[in-house]
């Protein structure tokens, strides 16, 4: 799932390394729009839709934070079935 | 604050768009972003073609026109009209008000209530409501509501920010009263605190605009605009959006009585495809039943976008059926505003381009 969400990071934005940064916002690697369109990406993947009121930047920081977004709307938290 | 009204119709809604047409393709090189990047976007927001004025066309130019329109195919008559409101945020001038020119160029009556109100997104609604309180009034039968606005000439064209979303336009609603014995439920609601959202900082009495004004200046984004340009604070409306809209919608169906299921068509503000598309999921209705295609025609051209959205997806099924429908405006101010009422076989309900 992180994968996933890696894959999806590097769509957006090619030039960035996501997994070296600790927090994509303040860095300067996603921007709002940036949030946007990740956001229609994991709606899609995953077939839900993210509560407009979590499209926050905080929410879209890091893997952690994004893979408790994806949560919190109704994904299946892979990773805890596969452990 | 709940309003209530009874016995009032809409018995005809005209749009008139600039023929002017501006691709989002033919801009992307103006932006500091790469094109693909753009063009991705473009997907999700539903950015394409938008229509602007040609430069020296006003607000009023656009009103007038969709006015004698109405006159010469004998939609409207000028001795019918009891009082004209014209929403806008993009007036002829400071002083005097644009209602007041068009009511001299079209040689209307004295005896009448003539006004203007500075709204934006959310003008639709407000316009409506403002209506519905002339018409309570014994000698006032028939109010025309005009919304215009031409924003396009505040947005800097280097600003990605707004300026793909941003169009020009006017609509021309007629109201009156009606034995119809139905009631017309609104809600309207506002936050001055978060005036600045959506603000154009200089050129009137606050800030004069000046040479320094106009200066192009680079966000942390990388848009570029002046402080005579339009700004737009996208995260905070879009959060703003996201968090009031949906409850107000709850409220007023509860208020009505009506559920969800009842409203034939959720006829919204466009400002993108995405917010809207988070709207209906939030409120629980399919996409079929909120329009959300004006962006990427027309633009957004403020309190127009929801009688845009009206003649352009409804047209001229709204001259034969009836429906129920809640509309809703939400932006500038910041102001948020919605009415649920019955729109019954309109006598008009058209798009026509300005010439």
């Amino acid at each position: 799932m992180k994968d996933k969400i890696l894959q999806q990071l590097s769509e957006i934005r090619p030039e960035f390394d996501f997994k070296e940064s600790s927090n994509f916002i303040a860095e300067g690697l996603l921007d709002s729009f940036d949030v946007v369109q990740l956001v229609a990406a994991l709606d899609e993947h995953y077939n839900i839709s993210i509560d407009g009121m979590d499209i926050i930047p905080e929410n879209f920081s890091s893997i952690d934070s994004i893979l408790a977004i994806l949560i919190k709307n109704g994904v299946k938290n892979e990773l805890k079935i596969q452990e | 604050m709940n309003l209530k009204f009874k016995n009032k119709r809409i018995s005809g809604i005209l749009t008139v768009l600039p023929e002017k047409e501006i691709k989002f393709e033919d801009e992307l090189d103006n932006y500091n972003f790469s094109k693909s990047q753009s063009m991705k976007l473009k997907l999700v927001m539903g950015y394409d073609k938008r229509r602007v004025i040609k430069e020296g066309t006003t607000c009023s130019d656009l009103c007038i026109f969709g006015l004698n329109y109405l006159f010469e195919k004998n939609l409207l008559k000028k001795e019918d009209i009891d009082a004209m409101v014209l929403v806008t945020q993009s007036p002829d001038y400071f002083m005097p008000p644009t209602s007041h020119v068009i009511h001299g160029k079209l040689d209307l009556k004295q005896d009448m209530v003539c006004m203007d109100i500075n709204q934006g997104c959310s003008g639709y609604i407000v316009g409506l409501n403002q209506a519905f309180m002339l018409l309570e009034q014994e000698e006032i039968n028939k109010v025309v509501l005009l919304n215009a606005d031409i924003l396009s000439q505040k947005v800097s064209n280097r600003d990605r920010n707004s300026n793909p979303i941003i169009g020009d336009g006017a609509s021309i609603t007629i109201i009156e009263n009606d034995n119809n014995n139905t009631n017309i439920f609104g809600a309207v609601k506002v936050d001055g605190t978060g005036a600045e959202a959506l603000i154009i900082p200089a050129g009137a009495f606050k800030m004069p605009s000046s040479n320094e004004t106009s200066e192009l200046k680079e966000d942390q984004s990388g848009n570029l605009r002046s402080l005579d340009n339009l700004k737009m604070k996208g995260d905070e409306v879009f959060n703003f959006v996201q968090r009031e809209v949906p409850p107000m919608i709850e409220n007023l169906l509860q208020k009505s009585g009506y559920n969800k299921d009842d409203i034939d068509y959720y006829l919204f503000h466009q400002p993108n495809r995405f917010m809207l598309r988070k709207l209906a999921d939030k409120i629980g209705v399919p996409y079929a039943k909120m329009p959300d295609n004006i962006v990427e025609n027309f633009g957004n051209a403020s309190g127009v976008s929801v009688p845009t959205a009206i003649t352009y997806n409804l047209g001229d099924t709204l001259v034969n059926e009836s429906f129920l429908v809640c509309m809703a405006g939400f932006g500038t101010g910041l102001n948020w505003a919605a009415l649920i009422m019955r729109m019954d076989k309109l006598m008009f309900c058209e798009l026509i381009n300005y010439k």
